[in-house]
């Protein structure tokens, strides 16, 4: 029973004998094996480690357990997240768009605005334009976006649902009350099961550029246009457009949504920052496009750079050297001379880079996320001295195993580093049992191979639910590599504290002084 | 507040939030808004709300889906089954984990609650179908989890819609490896809401565990006077544990859990109880009719959040059982006495007159009112995502006062109702919680209990106080106002 001066939640109270004694009483009603022989459940568990369990786990062909990807409409609904009052539309069952908005506002602790048109049976039926036409109406009186950006959920991609059409009518059955002819409503078609929330980043960036800019190709301006990718690191956004900044130069961020996933207290607005609406516009005349996150963002970039004829190209400005490229890339296409504040930010890095080394170089690194993120992260392991060992992208697009191949080959530790694509997290639990490392970098889905395998979980990636606040600062730019730096440095630090606090035996490396 | 009675100010809001919409959504939302008055005959439902109807289109629902229902709620807190998510990976992947059902074992050999197993289609199952893919699926889950009890494939939104035929399958699987093998067809465009899901899940659970054949033995297992189940106590944060302890300090036997930490064993024992007890009704009155009229199991619903609502759902259960078990269950009341008065002594002062305005599921809506009006809380509006009239009927014994109810409520809603009623606590799920910070208002999760709880039972009324006091009184609330803004 609880005592009123120290009532205890869950976490306690259930370690207490009466607790104790109903848990143990209710295994006579049990059939999992570990109220019937717990024998039998280590013996298992034993062989879940061994090399046999890896072969035949790592053959699987059908089923998926424990993912690290998510479903192209959610990377929609960030795109349309970073644009001025812009309300994400999902066409489709409104089932999924409870999971986009939980799923988001789990990881940023924020409100996360969606909508969707609820289709039902009926409209699996004769398809979904009565409740596009009624969504949008509805979106537009209730919540007065300035764009409602539209994508879809699974079931309207099944049935084939033609949106350029339905908006259209949308619109013309409205006849401009609520929804005017040059109300901007681009879309795109995010069927997920092609590609993964990458794709769907993909497709909705492209569907917005394409669409705003329609009929608008004029003068071209000395401009950078910068795209960031599906990019959940608040701090990042606000570090590239700081480093954009000092250049001085002209430049459009598409899909900026660091005011919209970061708002402060006082009272709640539905919408704050973003691309504005006219910038976005004029985008196809800026002079120059860069994407930060090559593979999330491949069909939008040919439509840049076939269509559009952008200089710029791809930079991931993750670690160091992927800083330096997009400093140099800034440098030559402004044709300014590197500023001297981005020169003492990248000398206090390499500063603090030479401090820490030791605690780095020859660690083992399980990694695992989205293909651009990794190939960041990895060179930046690299540029430490770091191994490594496994390196696991479960959507990873046509052409980034190789990529990454040859960037692991630049390491003299080549030939015991791993690249595992298209595999799950399950496959990672067998490769950690079987050839273990020191440190995991991941979400918070590594979470339960920390307790299965003992290897500590350095947080880094998307998503993370059960820490707080690591998606403010920035993983991208000379302070996001400080960033990186300090978490890895420090878990190594806080790990060997672990492994030496026993007193009296263990205790000769506990030093106060690293 | 005003001169203006609470009834006056929460009619005044439902015509006030209602001016927004085009014509047609405003003739539909009308019938989902109501006040309430506590145990008024003339209204056929609390508030003469209407329900379980469409979803509005373009609104920000907060409803979720029959999978979300079937999948998340019913059939995935069964520790010692697999469930597949059958279709495209999304819906597996934001459902992984989220509900906190908690459960003893062995992750990943012999129990699996908190995993994520996805057929992962891609587009040539879309186009020439899953079913093959779906039978080497469970192949491998029988090679790689050979302590599984059984599977469940849980339908997505395009196995419905591409002809699949998933009942086929488990068909000839559950021969070929003589196992258990549910399929549930779930797909998310059924129904309107997670209810549909539910009803789906628990005729499944009628078909493929009552009237099936299922490989887990249970002959070890003797029937007792006092055999009872706990159905609809999904065991979020530990409530069927904290549940649980009362009714065997009184005595009674339980024999299952439905289906927080629960196994397929205790599911095929349930027909065998002599009482069923049911917590969560609108997810699974469905079974507890069936078996009712199947094997002549009386079923009741209790409540036991808070103490008042608890000591009467007690003597209730108790009244079904001979003497020495009423005895015994006031001896439990007697026991827990002393520590409920101490709680209330301890927080009531601290949250006596606090105004809260929750909107929940399917149950909670109601249930926990009480709980809140035990620590002198006044429950102001309350409303549900996916109830039926039956949940809005029995809402009208357990309001206190004039209530604002609201069916089915999408965001716009919820804040403008907050905004004009000016609660001191808000009290709903993860998707609004920040909206409702963000304004400098205390709010606590109803469904994950907020990363706490339980809130079941004596133990958790404890907890439910001391979260709701953490809340209300914590000092952050305070700070959202900088000291140079002007008053007003
Ligand atoms: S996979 Fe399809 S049905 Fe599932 S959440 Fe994504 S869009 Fe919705
Ligand atoms: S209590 Fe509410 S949230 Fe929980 S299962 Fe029942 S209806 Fe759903």
């Amino acid at each position: 029973m609880q005592e009123v001066e120290k009532i205890v939640n869950g976490k306690d109270l259930f370690k207490r004998p009466e607790y104790q004694e109903v848990l143990a009483n209710k295994k006579q009603f049990e059939s999992s094996m570990l109220a019937i022989n717990p024998a039998k459940v280590d013996e298992v568990a034993e062989w879940t480690k061994s090399w046999d369990y890896r072969e035949k786990n790592l053959a699987r062909e059908a089923i998926t357990v424990n993912p690290a990807k998510a479903c192209q409409p959610l990377g929609a609904v960030m795109v349309a997240l970073g644009f001025e009052g812009t309300m994400p539309y999902v066409h489709g069952s409104h089932g999924c768009v409870a999971y986009f908005r939980s799923y988001f506002t789990r990881h940023f602790k924020e409100p996360t605005p969606c909508v969707s048109d609820s289709m039902t049976e009926d409209a699996a039926v004769f398809g979904g334009l009565v409740n596009m036409k009624e969504g949008l109406k509805n979106c537009a009186a209730v919540y007065k976006p300035k764009m409602i950006a539209v994508s879809t959920t699974c079931m309207a991609e099944v049935i084939g649902d033609d949106l350029m059409a339905f908006i259209t009518s949308a619109k013309e059955e409205d006849g401009g009350e609520f929804l005017p002819m040059d109300y901007p409503i681009p879309y795109a078609h995010t069927p997920s099961f092609v590609g993964s929330h990458i794709t769907g980043y993909d497709n909705m960036m492209h569907g917005i550029m394409s669409q705003l800019t329609e009929g608008n190709k004029g003068e071209t301006a000395q401009r950078i246009n910068i795209i960031p990718g599906f990019e959940t690191y608040i701090g990042s956004l606000r570090s590239v457009k700081s480093i954009v900044e000092a250049f001085g130069a002209d430049y459009i961020m598409l899909g900026d949504h660091s005011d919209q996933w970061d708002m402060p207290a006082g009272n709640y607005e539905m919408f704050q920052g973003g691309t504005k609406l006219d910038d976005a516009k004029d985008c196809i005349n800026s002079s120059a496009t860069i994407s930060l996150q090559k593979y999330a963002t491949a069909k939008t970039m040919k439509m840049v750079q076939k269509r559009w004829k952008h200089a710029g190209g791809f930079s991931n400005p993750v670690g160091l050297k992927g800083t330096d490229e997009f400093v140099m890339k800034l440098s030559e296409l402004t044709g300014t001379d590197v500023p001297q504040k981005l020169k003492i930010e990248r000398g206090r890095l390499v500063d603090a880079m030479q401090d820490s080394y030791p605690y780095m170089h020859g660690k083992k690194f399980a990694i695992w996320g989205d293909p651009d993120f990794l190939l960041g992260l990895v060179s930046f392991l690299l540029e430490m001295g770091a191994e490594p060992t496994h390196v696991l992208c479960h959507n990873a697009p046509n052409g980034w195993e190789a990529e990454m191949r040859e960037l692991l080959d630049t390491s003299p530790a080549k030939d015991s580093l791993n690249v595992w694509a298209g595999k799950d997290l399950w496959a990672m639990r067998s490769l950690l049992f079987t050839e273990p490392v020191d440190f995991m970098i991941g979400n918070s889905y590594g979470k339960e191979l920390m307790r299965d395998t003992g290897t500590p979980l350095i947080y880094i990636g998307f998503p993370i639910f059960d820490r707080h606040h690591l998606h403010r600062y920035s993983i991208s730019g000379y302070d996001g590599a400080l960033n990186l730096l300090t978490w890895i440095t420090n878990k190594v630090l806080d790990q060997l504290d672990e492994e030496t606090k026993n007193i009296a035996t263990t205790d000769y490396f506990f030093d106060l002084v690293r | 507040m005003g001169p203006e009675s609470l009834e006056a100010k929460q009619q005044a809001a439902i015509e006030e939030i209602l001016k927004v919409y085009p014509q047609k959504a405003a003739k539909n939302r009308e019938k989902h808004l109501g006040v309430g008055t506590p145990n008024d005959e003339n209204q056929k439902t609390c508030g003469d709300v209407r329900s379980n109807k469409k979803t509005v289109p373009g609104v920000m629902s907060q409803r979720g889906c029959a999978y979300a229902g079937s999948k998340g709620v019913v059939w995935g807190p069964i520790k010692d089954m697999i469930h597949i998510s059958h279709g495209p990976i999304g819906c597996g992947q934001y459902s992984r984990a989220g509900r906190r059902n908690y459960y003893i074992g062995v992750t990943g050999v012999d129990t699996f609650v908190t995993m994520n197993f996805s057929t992962d289609f891609q587009e040539n199952n879309i186009v020439f179908g899953g079913d093959k893919k779906l039978g080497i699926a469970i192949d491998e889950i029988e090679t790689l989890f050979p302590l599984n009890n059984g599977i469940t494939v849980q339908s997505e939104c395009p196995i419905g819609l591409i002809g699949d035929d998933i009942g086929a399958v488990a068909r000839v699987k559950a021969k070929e490896l003589d196992t258990t093998i549910v399929p549930v067809n779930c797909e998310g465009f059924r129904g309107v809401s997670q209810s549909l899901g539910h009803h789906i899940a628990n005729d499944t659970v009628r078909d493929f565990v009552f009237d099936a054949k299922v490989n887990v033995d249970t002959s070890d297992v003797v029937a007792t006077d006092y055999d009872v189940a706990i159905i609809g106590d999904y065991n979020i944060g530990g409530d069927a544990w904290s549940s649980r302890i009362l009714l065997e300090e009184m005595g009674l036997r339980v024999v299952a859990q439905w289906s927080g930490d629960a196994t397929l064993k205790e599911m095929a024992l349930t027909p065998k109880v002599k009482l069923n007890l049911l917590h969560c009704y609108r997810s699974m009155n469905y079974i507890s009719r069936h078996m009712e009229k199947e094997y002549g199991i009386p079923w009741i619903e209790y409540n036991f959040f808070g103490p008042s609502q608890t000591i009467k759902s007690l003597r209730k259960i108790a009244a079904f059982f001979d003497e020495s078990v009423q005895a015994k269950c006031e001896e439990v009341i007697a026991k827990y006495q002393p520590m409920i008065d101490a709680v209330v002594a301890k927080y009531k002062p601290r949250l006596e007159g606090k105004t809260v305005m929750l909107f929940v599921g399917g149950l909670r809506p109601r249930h926990v009112i009480g709980a809140y009006e035990d620590l002198g809380m006044e429950v102001i509006g309350t409303g549900y995502e996916f109830a039926h009239d039956d949940d809005y009927k029995r809402t009208k014994e357990e309001i206190f006062r004039s209530t604002v109810i609201y069916d089915d409520v999408n965001e716009y809603e919820l804040e403008a109702f907050v905004k004009k009623l000016q609660p001191d606590l808000v009290a709903s799920g993860i998707k609004e919680k920040y909206v409702f910070q963000k304004m400098g208002l205390p709010y606590r999760q109803m469904h994950s209990w907020d990363y706490s709880g339980p809130y079941h039972g004596y133990d958790g009324f404890a907890i439910f106080a001391q979260d709701m006091d953490l809340a209300i009184n914590s000092p952050v609330w305070a700070h959202s106002k900088a000291p140079w803004e002007k008053e007003g």
